[in-house]
């Protein structure tokens, strides 16, 4: 099996260096990882343009972000490369955990059925950012890609910015409405602006490697995840062994705070180390790095005319893969806002609660992340018999299985506390709550419902009834098991979706496909109240 | 929520009282302080576990910490 082969992206000269007038578009967005590409699609998606600014030319180098979650990759359904990135990935179900040589305990995600995706995959960051990079091109009018292009000033003039860009032809300015800031863990941006980014560094230096082999080192074909407290093969405190697409394997080693990083890379201590895990199995380093961790977060994640989104707005250590998973959550609460304040159908207001909504997301992210990482990191001799006595206990006691964490993987904050949301106390899908899929049947076959929401404000009625009349928002009725197909009609063949919402009751949807409000009685007025509402005003203007 | 006000002083043993203390000492009988130790931590866990209320933890963690140092 060929390594992934990395293809540049070209650079072209900027057309304000051929002559050209000073490019002015709506969004100019800095950096083209798997959070500012993502960005621009969500725009364009919405109509609006972008201008994608980065001083590289090719994917991430190494796997970095490997576990996607089921969240995310609904988002990415949404935005064209959910179904690409499920087909290359690896699906896993079943995860080991042990304690020395010792099995603690396995389980089986075991899915609950009725959803297009799985809780999550695994799929190389490099292979997200072709994804993306791909589906870009589908908005040539919409999306301009600009490789090898540098921004290294910005001037926030208050209803504008003006971005300062080097390339090989030399420096050159454009001209924004609104500067989002992808530019990454290090964001110069958020440098050059002084800003304080505030949190907790750890100790600890983790070696991460990507291991090509074709004989699998779970010794079957079956992709696991497996985790080690006390590795038997290695004399720090814990393991983990993941599978990729490609046969290519994940190893995170934990090495100590005191690891020589030099050392520790080369090849006389990395080969033997990875020998004694994988045994006498052919195997080949693809990529090898070392690691050290900080949670931290910008108190605020928009500045004036410059928004960050991404690792530039937060960081968390990957125990619970909430870093990419977390960015592209931001990208799905950022994207119908900014595309609605540059259309001028929401007040430029509607901004501060993508910092309010994400911040409180960021927040839960780095809890976890941190809770995670103290657990397997024990900071003295008691937290490393605390964590001790939970692994002995957790053979024979379930309780003490739900307290061991090798990282709580990513799932959904709920922003019920915004107030962009409609409490409605009877609703099963909480407004605040993103959508909960179920499989549909029309006229021309099945459908998901994570398909059918999104990129607009959509009310959806589960049961039977009469449809409000609504000005301006779409609807969709979900109509009972055994119901006849119409032309344009959806039905709940398993009759997952009224169970998953209740019968009689009416959702209105986000373009984010986050619940705003739900109805028993669905009145137009309501309704369209509701979504005055989400999008940031309090009051209903008249005419809609 | 006054009227829930956690009361960690009451007595809950009952005529039990000696039995338990005394059949604390007997589980710790022989042992290293480190073994103790980590017999702590699983009676803790263990117990933890049965009372689940996380108020009440709480409750007790901050009356055992007040008296620490
Ligand atoms: C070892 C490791 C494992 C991880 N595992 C996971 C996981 O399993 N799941 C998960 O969800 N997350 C994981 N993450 C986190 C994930 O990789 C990051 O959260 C993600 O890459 C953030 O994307 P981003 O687009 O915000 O930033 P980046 O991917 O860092 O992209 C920033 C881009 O900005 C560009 N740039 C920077 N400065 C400039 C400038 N001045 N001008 C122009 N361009 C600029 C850079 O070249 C880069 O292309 C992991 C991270 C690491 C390191």
């Amino acid at each position: 099996m060929a390594r992934y082969a990395y293809e540049p992206f070209p650079y072209e000269m900027p057309p304000e260096l051929r002559g050209g007038a000073m490019g002015d578009a709506p969004v100019a967005i800095i950096g083209a990882g798997p959070i500012g590409l993502s960005l621009a699609i969500d725009l364009a998606l919405q109509g609006v343009k972008s201008i994608v600014l980065d001083d590289n030319d090719v994917v991430s180098i190494g796997s970095r972000a490997i576990c996607w979650a089921k969240r995310t990759l609904e988002i990415f359904d949404r935005l064209g490369v959910g179904e690409r990135m499920l087909e290359k990935g690896v699906t896993w179900k079943v995860g080991r955990l042990f304690h020395g040589d010792r099995e603690v305990y396995s389980f089986d995600l075991l899915p609950e059925n009725g959803h297009k995706y799985p809780a999550f995959i695994n799929l190389q960051q490099y292979y997200v950012e072709q994804y993306l990079a791909e589906r870009c091109r589908d908005f040539p009018d919409l999306i301009e890609l600009r490789f090898k292009n540098e921004v290294f000033g910005h001037r926030d003039y208050g209803d504008r910015v003006v971005v300062r860009v080097s390339t090989s032809d030399g420096p050159y300015e454009l001209q924004c409405r609104y500067l989002v800031a992808c530019d990454g863990s290090r964001s110069p941006t958020r440098q050059r602006m002084g800003l304080t980014f505030e949190g907790h560094s750890f100790e600890e230096q983790f070696l991460i490697a990507d291991i090509e082999m074709d004989e699998s080192p779970f010794g079957s074909d079956a992709a696991e995840r497996w985790f080690w407290f006390e590795p038997p093969f290695h004399d720090g405190q814990s393991s983990l062994l993941h599978k990729q697409p490609d046969n290519i394997y994940r190893i995170d080693l934990q090495l100590g705070p005191d690891a020589d990083v030099e050392r520790e890379l080369s090849n006389e201590t990395v080969v033997p180390r990875l020998k004694r895990i994988l045994g006498d199995k052919q195997f080949t380093v693809d990529w090898l790095s070392i690691y050290k961790f900080t949670c931290a977060r910008l108190e605020r994640f928009v500045h004036g005319r410059v928004i960050f989104c991404g690792d530039s707005a937060h960081v968390v250590s990957p125990f619970g893969a909430r870093g990419g998973n977390g960015g592209i959550h931001d990208v799905d609460n950022l994207g119908w806002k900014l595309a609605a304040v540059v259309k001028g159908t929401a007040d430029e207001a509607l901004l501060a609660s993508y910092d309010r909504e994400r911040g409180y997301g960021s927040d839960e992210n780095i809890l976890h992340s941190s809770r995670a990482t103290s657990f397997m990191t024990p900071k003295s001799d008691l937290e490393r018999l605390f964590r001790d006595e939970v692994l002995g206990l957790a053979t024979d006691h379930s309780f003490a299985r739900r307290l061991i964490n090798s990282g709580r993987l990513s799932v959904p904050c709920s922003l019920e506390a915004s107030d962009l949301q409609t409490p409605s106390e009877f609703a099963l899908v909480r407004p605040g709550m993103p959508v909960v899929d179920a499989p549909l049947e029309t006229k021309n076959g099945p459908r998901w419902l994570v398909e059918l929401i999104g990129n607009d404000f959509v009310a959806v009625s589960f049961g039977n009834g009469d449809d409000p009349e609504l000005r301006g928002v779409p609807h969709i009725r979900v109509h009972p098991k055994g119901s006849r197909l119409d032309h344009t009609g959806f039905v709940d063949v398993t009759g997952m979706a009224l169970e998953r919402y209740g019968e009689g009751l009416t959702y209105l949807f986000r373009p984010d496909a986050h619940v705003a409000a739900a109805f028993r009685h669905p009145g137009s007025k309501a309704i369209l109240k509701a979504r005055q509402r989400a999008v940031g005003q309090k009051t209903l203007q008249a005419a809609v | 929520m006054e009227k829930n006000q956690i009361n960690l002083s009451e007595d809950r043993l009952g005529p039990h009282g000696d039995e338990f203390y005394q059949e604390l000492l007997d589980a710790h009988e022989g042992l290293s302080l480190e073994q103790s130790v980590r017999l702590n931590a699983r009676l803790i866990l263990l117990l933890a576990n049965q009372v689940g209320d996380i108020s009440v933890l709480r409750a007790a963690l901050a009356t055992a910490r007040r008296t620490a140092t």
